[in-house]
């Protein structure tokens, strides 16, 4: 191609992780375009309920991106003001009875071992912190590091802070590649935009444009729900949950689960969040969630009881088999990199993933060491059903 | 079982019961004839309906304890309603037909049988399941609404509201009222506010009247439908009566007033909707009845994916075939939900959706007169679809979303510069649509203001708010072994 590259690198995806992905690249001194087919946090940011979570990851590859992005969310929160709604009201993950403390107690001695803030708080402690609280709970874990952003905002946000030219709504057709199999740019419907990089950035639908590379990533839909009550005064301070929560999420199984998160939020609903399960992109409305979410959300605060749900909403996770996401360059293919499949916890995992990121492109040294995230570490399966074995991990 | 009562005002079935034949959601027009069409064939059907007495919008009656001597005198199709009554009640006496009032369905599952979730009683403390192999929705429409710098305050109502409050409460919601707005329901407001007794100074109509008759194809259609005609000339001879001037062609471009309404600006419009400068003219008023047009009210089928059209007016309706049956096996519509038409073409979509359903024959006469009536509710609707340009009426401060207080501006500043393309994501950077009315009211502006394209089913997964012990106490156990 002779004419010179428009830009440094072309971001796939106007979600949380791609506009996290073009601030960072941005920030390093790149030129960037970000193209969706869709508006900004269209996807899954849009359906999000905005959890930065470290409370429910254990040690590993994901709790270390999750305790660097929090660093990196209260410097975001600095820049972007009140605008993305940030609020660090930290985590309660409550145990209702003493075998559940136990294990949560367990749990958090490992968390602490790698930086997780985490204090614990006995039974006649929790009143204080959450005076709406059922009676009667054994304790409980409180993570001052937990917090929230709300999610399409914080995307929107962060895509403008950044300067990318933007190409909403237009829909990605083809990667260039050079002579020697290298990616240098996309085919979208309506233009072509050269660039030495390409970041898939693309979320659920991350495993389509990884084929356009001629590569494989199994990225899959996983449907959640979340209910959202009347606006209320504030009876929900922290982002609270039942510790079996935590084991439900890290489940492989394609079959439904639910742990209710309550919180409030600065504009009044309370949201009860989430269901998982494996349905494809099926968005019917499933009355057994509904009712599932709204008995956990009753047990842990009664006086939820009596007020109404206003309204529901559902979105879909992008799923890897072993609860990683994808980020940094393709082993496989020169100018492709990868920055999707943060199942539940993108929003909260997005900085990092963007400063990774943006760290190789410029090739700078890496905050993280980003091989537990290649994207190359799936068996390409045969037949249908036959995935890699699954490991658990948290999500948010 | 049909119907799982959680409270003991629920009507009591015997647990044993197999589920019903029909379940009728809506208990206007198009609800009421498919209610007792079917019964008559022989069907067991249950008729849910929001409100405690049957009619739906358009037949609503004063309360009984308001000793309303004459109702009739406010409804020219009276005899209908009080005909269609009397055959009700005697399937509901002959057990055909359980009339399932003051329960409002917030989502239906699809199987065999359908399961319909509903919120019972007027402050919403019960809750039932009722059961049925099939389902017909007649759930009517609700107002079109459009923005004006002003229309906030106390003394504007919407032109259905004002006529409603003269149903059911005989109340005026002013003494001097100018009536706004697109849609035929303007005409019929205002004479019914003129016979009340209010002063209607003028009737302010965006669309064009004389737009009607222009092409051959309308004429046929105005021909085909003399009713139609023959109702028009009985508004226009009353508004006449009252001195009552039409406007066609113009809009209430803002409200003045400080506590309330003390007058209304009117400006010419041109063929885009767009106020004409220097044509506003000031009218002196203490109240302003505004609306334009009606939309149909279609989530509990939209959010299963029901297959839908585009209405000449711009609304999103069901799409149903010559039978009345939506894209999903078992759920039927009739009336408004397939495009609004008003309650004659109701009555007859309610009929013959009820024949279809029991399997039996539907009369030449009447799939001719369903054929006559929906060409001439498009001929309607193409006339008063809102034309591009009436955002121009609009200023930065005024409130799009009433319910969440979010001003023009915001939702300029989301498309402009955050990149929202669309409706969906203008409500999630900006909370407009997110309040209690679910984007109801701001539904329509909104999505001309976001640039979305073409207009999509609002999605409005529960259809009313469900108290949250309802959905709590019904969740299955953990026992159920269903995890």
């Amino acid at each position: 191609m002779l004419t010179q590259p428009s830009h440094d690198v072309v971001v796939i995806g106007a979600g949380v992780v791609g506009a996290a992905c073009a601030y960072y690249a941005a920030r390093a001194g790149l030129r960037v375009a970000v193209v969706d087919r869709g508006p900004v946090a269209g996807g899954t940011t849009g359906a999000g309920e905005g959890n930065l979570l470290v409370s429910d990851k254990e040690p590993g590859p994901e709790l270390d991106l999750a305790l660097l992005s929090t660093g990196l969310w209260r410097d975001l929160a600095e820049e972007l003001g009140a605008a993305v709604e940030y609020e660090p009201k930290g985590g309660l993950v409550v145990a209702s009875a003493p075998a559940g403390l136990d294990a949560l107690r367990g749990f958090a001695a490992r968390q602490r071992a790698v930086g997780v803030q985490a204090e614990e708080i006995p039974a006649d402690g929790l009143p204080a912190l959450e005076p709406h609280l059922a009676p009667g709970l054994a304790g409980g874990v409180r993570y001052p590091q937990d917090a929230q952003v709300q999610p399409a905002l914080a995307a929107a946000h962060l895509l403008r802070a950044s300067g990318a030219d933007r190409h909403l709504g237009e829909t990605v057709r083809a990667l260039r590649t050079t002579a020697a199999g290298a990616v240098c740019g996309v085919v979208t419907d309506r233009r072509e935009l050269a660039a030495a990089a390409v970041v898939n950035a693309a979320g659920t639908w991350g495993g389509e444009i990884a084929a356009l590379a001629g590569v494989h990533l199994p990225v899959m839909p996983r449907r959640g729900f979340v209910l959202v009550t009347e606006p209320l005064p504030r009876i929900v301070r922290h982002k609270v949950y039942a510790a079996d929560y935590v084991a439900d999420v890290a489940s492989g199984s394609a079959a439904l689960q639910t742990s209710a998160v309550v919180e409030g939020t600065p504009a009044g609903p309370v949201l009860i969040g989430a269901s998982r399960e494996r349905v494809g992109f099926d968005r019917t409305l499933s009355v057994e969630v509904l009712q599932r979410l709204a008995a956990q959300a009753a047990a842990l605060f009664p006086v939820l009881r009596g007020v109404a749900v206003q309204r529901a909403y559902r979105g879909f996770r992008p799923y890897l088999p072993d609860h990683l996401p994808a980020v940094g360059a393709d082993p496989r293919v020169p100018g492709l990199y990868h920055a999707c499949g943060h199942e539940g916890a993108g929003i909260g995992l997005a900085p990092a993933t963007g400063l990774l990121v943006a760290q190789q492109l410029t090739g700078d040294p890496t905050a993280l060491d980003p091989a537990p995230f290649r994207a190359d570490r799936f068996k390409v399966v045969g037949p249908a059903g036959t995935e890699p074995p699954v490991t658990d991990r948290g999500e948010a | 079982m049909p119907i799982s009562p959680s409270d003991p005002t629920a009507p009591h079935r015997d647990p044993a019961a197999v589920p019903y034949d029909l379940a009728v959601v809506g208990a206007g027009p198009a609800g009421l004839a498919a209610a007792v069409t079917a019964a008559e064939l022989g069907l067991r059907c249950a008729l849910l309906d929001a409100a405690e007495r049957p009619g739906g919008q358009y037949y609503r009656h004063p309360a009984p304890g308001l000793g309303a001597a004459r109702p009739d005198r406010l409804h020219h199709h009276w005899p209908a309603f009080t005909a269609l009554l009397a055959r009700l009640d005697t399937q509901v006496r002959a057990g055909r037909v359980d009339h399932l009032a003051g329960h409002h369905v917030w989502t239906a599952e699809p199987g065999e049988p359908w399961r319909l979730h509903a919120v019972v009683g007027p402050a919403g403390t019960g809750s039932a399941v009722v059961e049925a192999r099939n389902v017909l929705l007649a759930t009517g429409a609700y107002e079109r609404q459009l923005p004006f710098p002003g229309w906030t305050l106390p003394g504007v109502v919407t032109a259905g509201g004002a006529q409603a409050m003269l149903k059911a409460g005989l109340v005026l919601p002013g003494r001097r009222i100018v009536v706004a707005g697109s849609g035929p329901l303007l005409l019929a407001a205002a004479a019914s506010l003129a016979a009340a007794g209010a002063r209607v100074p003028a009737v302010v109509e965006a669309g064009d009247y004389l737009g009607y008759a222009r092409t051959p194809a309308a004429l046929g259609a105005l021909a085909a439908n003399p009713g139609k005609l023959a109702e028009g000339a009985r508004h226009a001879a009353l508004l006449l009566r009252h001195r009552v001037r039409l406007r066609p062609r113009a809009a209430v471009v803002e409200v003045h007033g400080e506590d309330r309404v003390t007058a209304v600006t009117v400006a010419r419009l041109d063929s885009a909707w767009r106020p004409v400068p220097g044509t506003g003219r000031r009218i002196a008023c203490d109240a302003l009845a505004v609306g334009h047009g009606l939309l149909p009210q279609i989530e509990l089928a939209t959010e299963l994916g029901a297959p839908t059209r585009t209405a000449p007016d711009g609304a999103v309706a069901l799409a149903v075939d010559e039978r009345l049956r939506t894209g999903l096996p078992g759920l039927w519509a009739a009336g408004e939900t397939c495009g609004v038409g008003g309650a004659d073409l109701a009555l007859v979509e309610g009929e013959i959706a009820a024949r279809e359903i029991a399997g039996r024959p539907v009369p030449t006469a009447l799939r001719s007169a369903r054929r006559r009536r929906r060409a001439f509710a498009d001929l309607l609707a193409a006339a008063h679809r809102p034309g591009p340009g009436w955002t121009d009426w609009l200023t930065p401060g005024t409130d799009v979303c009433r319910c969440e207080e979010v001003p023009v501006s915001r939702i300029r500043e989301a498309v402009e510069e955050l990149g929202a393309g669309d409706a969906r994501t203008v409500k999630l950077l900006t909370r407009a649509g997110m309040g209690w009315c679910q984007g109801r009211m701001c539904g329509p502006a909104v999505a001309c203001l976001s640039g979305g394209g073409p207009a999509r089913p609002d999605s409005r997964p529960l259809a009313c708010p469900v108290p949250l012990s309802h959905l709590a106490e019904a969740a299955p156990r953990p026992s159920d072994g269903r995890s």
